[in-house]
Order: C-alpha cells, then sequence, then structure tokens
C-alpha cells in the first residue's frame, strides 16, 4: 500500500483535520462523535475498510476548515484507539498525534442498565470513567467493555 | 472522616471504617451521652421504595442524638406521582433539612442527588447498588462477633441484585477476610463488583453450593432471593430450598458459625435456627441505630 494509492481515495486537503488508521468500519461513528452530519460548513472525506499493513484494514475520515480539539480527539480514543490524527494548514501537516485514552466521557455515552439513574429523565448528562480494557458509569458503575460504539448516544 | 456525603462503601478507607465502628461502640455502651448533642437537626427521609425497617432506624438513631425527622411519606401521595424529577424533589427538601437520606429504585440515585444539594446525602440503598449503611451495621456486627481480622465469610443468596452484597463485599476488601460467595449461576456477583474485588486483590472465590466450603465459615451472610427473579415458580421454589439454611444444613457447619441477614428474611433461615447460638441477625438489626448514630453524628459535626 503506497502513499500514491491513499491519494487517489481520499485527496488532499488545505486545513483541517485527518483522523487516520480510525478502526475499519467505525468512520461514521466518528463522524458522529464530532456531531458532524452533512448539515454543517465542512467537506468531509470518508473512506472505509482500507487495506492497512498495520491493523488490516482502517478508515479514514478527513475534515475540512476544522482542527478538532482535545476534547473531541479523547472521546474518539474510544472507539479508534489507534487513531492518528493529522492536523492540516496550507497542504502540510503541522501536528500528528496518536490519540490518548481521557480520564472521564461525559455527554458521549448512554449507560446500557435500564435501571441506572443516568437513564431516567433527570436533568443530568451521562459520565464515564475510562478504565484500561472500557469504561465504567459513574452512577451505576457499570462496567461497557465491548460495544462501545453501539452506546454512543449523539445528536 | 472527611465526607460530604455517604453513597457507597468503596469511599471508606479501613481507618475511616474502624473509627466508626469505634464510635458506634462508644455510642451503644453509653447513649445518653449523646442524647442532645444534635438538638435542632433535622434528617429528611426520602423513601421512594418501600422500607419500613431503614426508615425506622434511621429515625430513632436522629431522635436519639437529640434531632428529628421531616418524611417525605409514602411515594404514591408525593410529587413523584405527578412526574417531578428526583433532582428537583431533593432540591427543594434540602431546604427543610439538615441532611438527606434517600432510598430510590435506580441506580446511582444517591450520587445524581448529591450532584445537587449542599446538604449531606445518605444512600439508603439504591437499585441494585449499594446500601452502605447497612455494612456499616454489618461489619460491626461481625467485629463484635468475631472479629475483623483471619476471617473467613460465606456470603450467599441473590448476589446479582443484593446491593446489602455489594457493599458488604467491597468493604470487606478493607480488612483480612476470605469472601467465599455462594449462589445460582444465574445470580452471581455482576460484573462491576467482581472487578473491584478483583482489583482489591482481595481473597475471593465463587460456588453454587454451600455445603463444600460451610465447614470453613466463621461467618454466613445469608440474603433474600426474590421470586420475580425468576421466570416461573418452580424454578424459583428449587432455588430457594437449595440456598435456604435449616437445622440438617448446618450439621456439618463449625459450632461457632455467626449466621446473619439483613432481614426481612421469607424462608432462607428456617425459624428453628433462631434459638441457636449461630443466630446473630436480630442482633445484627439492633446495631442499626447505634451505627447509624455514630454515622450521623460524624457526618454532622
Ligand atoms: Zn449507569
Amino acid at each position: 500500500m503506497s502513499q500514491d494509492d491513499h491519494q487517489l481515495r481520499v485527496s488532499k486537503i488545505r486545513d483541517g483535520t485527518v483522523i487516520d488508521h480510525v478502526t475499519a468500519g467505525h468512520a461514521l461513528t466518528v463522524l458522529a462523535i464530532l456531531g458532524i452530519d452533512g448539515s454543517g460548513e465542512e467537506t468531509v472525506s470518508v473512506a472505509m475498510n482500507v487495506p492497512s499493513g498495520e491493523t488490516g484494514h482502517k478508515d479514514i475520515v478527513k475534515v475540512e476548515g476544522r482542527e478538532l480539539s482535545q476534547d473531541e480527539v479523547d472521546v474518539l480514543s474510544l472507539i479508534a484507539p489507534a487513531a492518528t490524527i493529522n492536523i492540516v494548514r496550507e497542504y502540510e501537516v503541522v501536528e500528528k498525534s496518536r490519540v490518548d485514552r481521557p480520564t472521564a466521557v461525559v455527554g458521549v455515552l448512554s449507560c446500557p442498565n435500564a435501571n441506572c439513574i443516568s437513564a431516567a429523565r433527570e436533568p443530568i448528562e451521562s459520565r464515564f470513567s475510562v478504565l484500561a480494557d472500557g469504561v465504567r458509569c459513574a452512577y451505576c458503575e457499570t462496567i461497557l467493555r465491548e460495544d462501545l460504539a453501539d452506546h454512543i448516544d449523539v445528536g | 472522616m472527611q465526607h460530604d456525603h455517604v453513597l457507597s462503601t468503596k469511599q471508606f478507607s479501613r481507618g475511616e471504617i474502624e473509627a466508626l465502628l469505634d464510635r458506634a461502640a462508644e455510642i451503644d455502651a453509653d447513649p445518653g451521652a449523646v442524647a442532645d448533642r444534635h438538638a435542632g437537626t433535622l434528617l429528611g427521609l426520602l423513601f421512594f421504595e418501600p422500607s419500613t425497617r431503614t426508615k425506622m432506624s434511621f429515625e430513632a438513631a436522629i431522635k436519639r442524638l437529640g434531632g428529628n425527622v421531616v418524611d417525605m411519606g409514602p411515594v404514591g401521595a408525593s410529587s413523584v406521582e405527578k412526574g417531578e424529577t428526583l433532582a428537583d424533589t431533593v432540591r427543594v427538601v434540602e431546604g427543610y433539612a439538615d441532611a438527606l437520606v434517600l432510598r430510590h429504585p435506580s441506580e446511582g440515585a444517591a450520587r445524581m442527588a448529591s450532584e445537587f444539594v449542599s446538604v449531606p446525602v445518605v444512600n439508603a440503598g439504591d437499585g441494585a447498588g449499594q446500601h452502605p449503611t447497612q455494612t456499616l451495621l454489618d461489619l460491626y456486627t461481625i467485629r463484635e462477633r468475631v472479629g475483623l481480622t483471619d476471617i473467613t465469610i460465606g456470603i450467599m443468596g441473590d448476589l446479582k441484585y443484593g446491593r446489602t452484597v455489594h457493599s458488604l463485599a467491597e468493604a470487606l476488601t478493607r480488612f483480612d477476610v476470605s469472601q467465599h460467595f455462594i449462589s445460582p449461576e444465574s445470580l452471581s456477583l455482576p460484573a462491576n463488583v467482581r472487578y473491584d474485588l478483583h482489583e482489591s486483590g482481595a481473597r475471593v472465590r465463587e460456588h453454587t453450593d454451600l455445603e463444600p466450603v460451610l465447614p470453613e465459615l466463621d461467618v454466613l451472610y445469608v440474603t433474600r432471593i426474590q421470586r420475580e427473579r425468576f421466570p416461573d415458580e418452580n424454578e424459583y421454589r428449587a432455588v430457594a430450598g437449595e440456598f435456604g439454611i435449616g437445622r440438617k444444613t448446618l450439621s456439618v457447619a463449625d459450632d461457632d458459625l455467626a449466621i446473619m441477614h439483613p432481614l426481612p428474611r421469607v424462608d432462607e433461615v428456617a425459624p428453628q435456627i433462631d434459638s441457636t447460638s449461630h443466630a446473630q441477625y436480630f442482633e445484627q438489626a439492633h446495631n442499626g441505630v447505634p451505627v447509624r448514630m455514630a454515622l450521623l453524628d460524624t457526618l454532622l459535626s
């Protein structure tokens, strides 16, 4: 897989963010986390199931005209732990970083426990602490390990 | 003790638990000494689930400290029926009371309440979550009977939904205690409690049968298995029979074995046990008052 092939699939962007090495199949979830649904200004390019030596397959998301904040990057780490974030200005990558797992995630995931107070009609946001291999509800303490993306609650 | 709220036993260190139990023993020995200590203090009781026992115990505790209660009353008669959120209810009631005691059917209810008020919140049971004040009186009872050093305890019954079990198991990891959990497969410990026990490095084993471990136990803590956890009556009866205690069950137990139960019981502990030296559950229930007095005294001082 050469760099040139990448260029064919997803063209270079001038200013914005390239999220590379997203877990295959999760590009749309990444967009959901970022609150991108096509109604905004950004030009968005998505490549899914791109063969990749490192992980087998990967997704790539390019968002033009927007640099991701640290909070946004933190949340991405939950579903795309191998992702790299490239901030692009004038066609050059000016900043390249891997995602870091946050210590807490607020308002992004919904608790899988239907009897949790955060699932009730109360004026609170969901809150999870991040464990080595999952997340844990700050209210009912339920641990969520697999299918994190299924519990993402955005929009 | 440096806590604004009492939400889970996990918040307490061993030293804090021991200090509370010491204080409870002091109060138990001379309740008159604290009779006016919290004169004028009002405890707000918000019980969204019926629990006469726990409520009376808190009420007795604050009254014996010279204070009084304001009680939301039965849920049906309150604003809950009108669909008010818990967050609103506690923000209103905190204006009437110096501390709130909350029993609620949803897990995490007390934690959420604590985020909305500036008076102390005491979790008196949140769904299948935690019941920390029950645990403190359980620990007090265990300490009085066999001590909290180098003992082996069996915890049996509904370990999945039993909040008293979750709180007790996590608190016991602070002490030199081996824990055996005995339950039907379908009611074994939830993943989050198992995770905490594992993280703490506690000595823990799980079983589906009491008999092999019974001879090693110093304490057997029995909890109620509820009918609604089973799809049909027959399955429930079979399981309830298997995880109940009668005289015959105890033939292989140590003579000094203490049997505890958070009460109310149904059939888990046969009445024939009551008159034996194994029975510790009524003493356990009585300990609720001095222990809650010690806790409230610490929290309100
Ligand atoms: Zn929860």
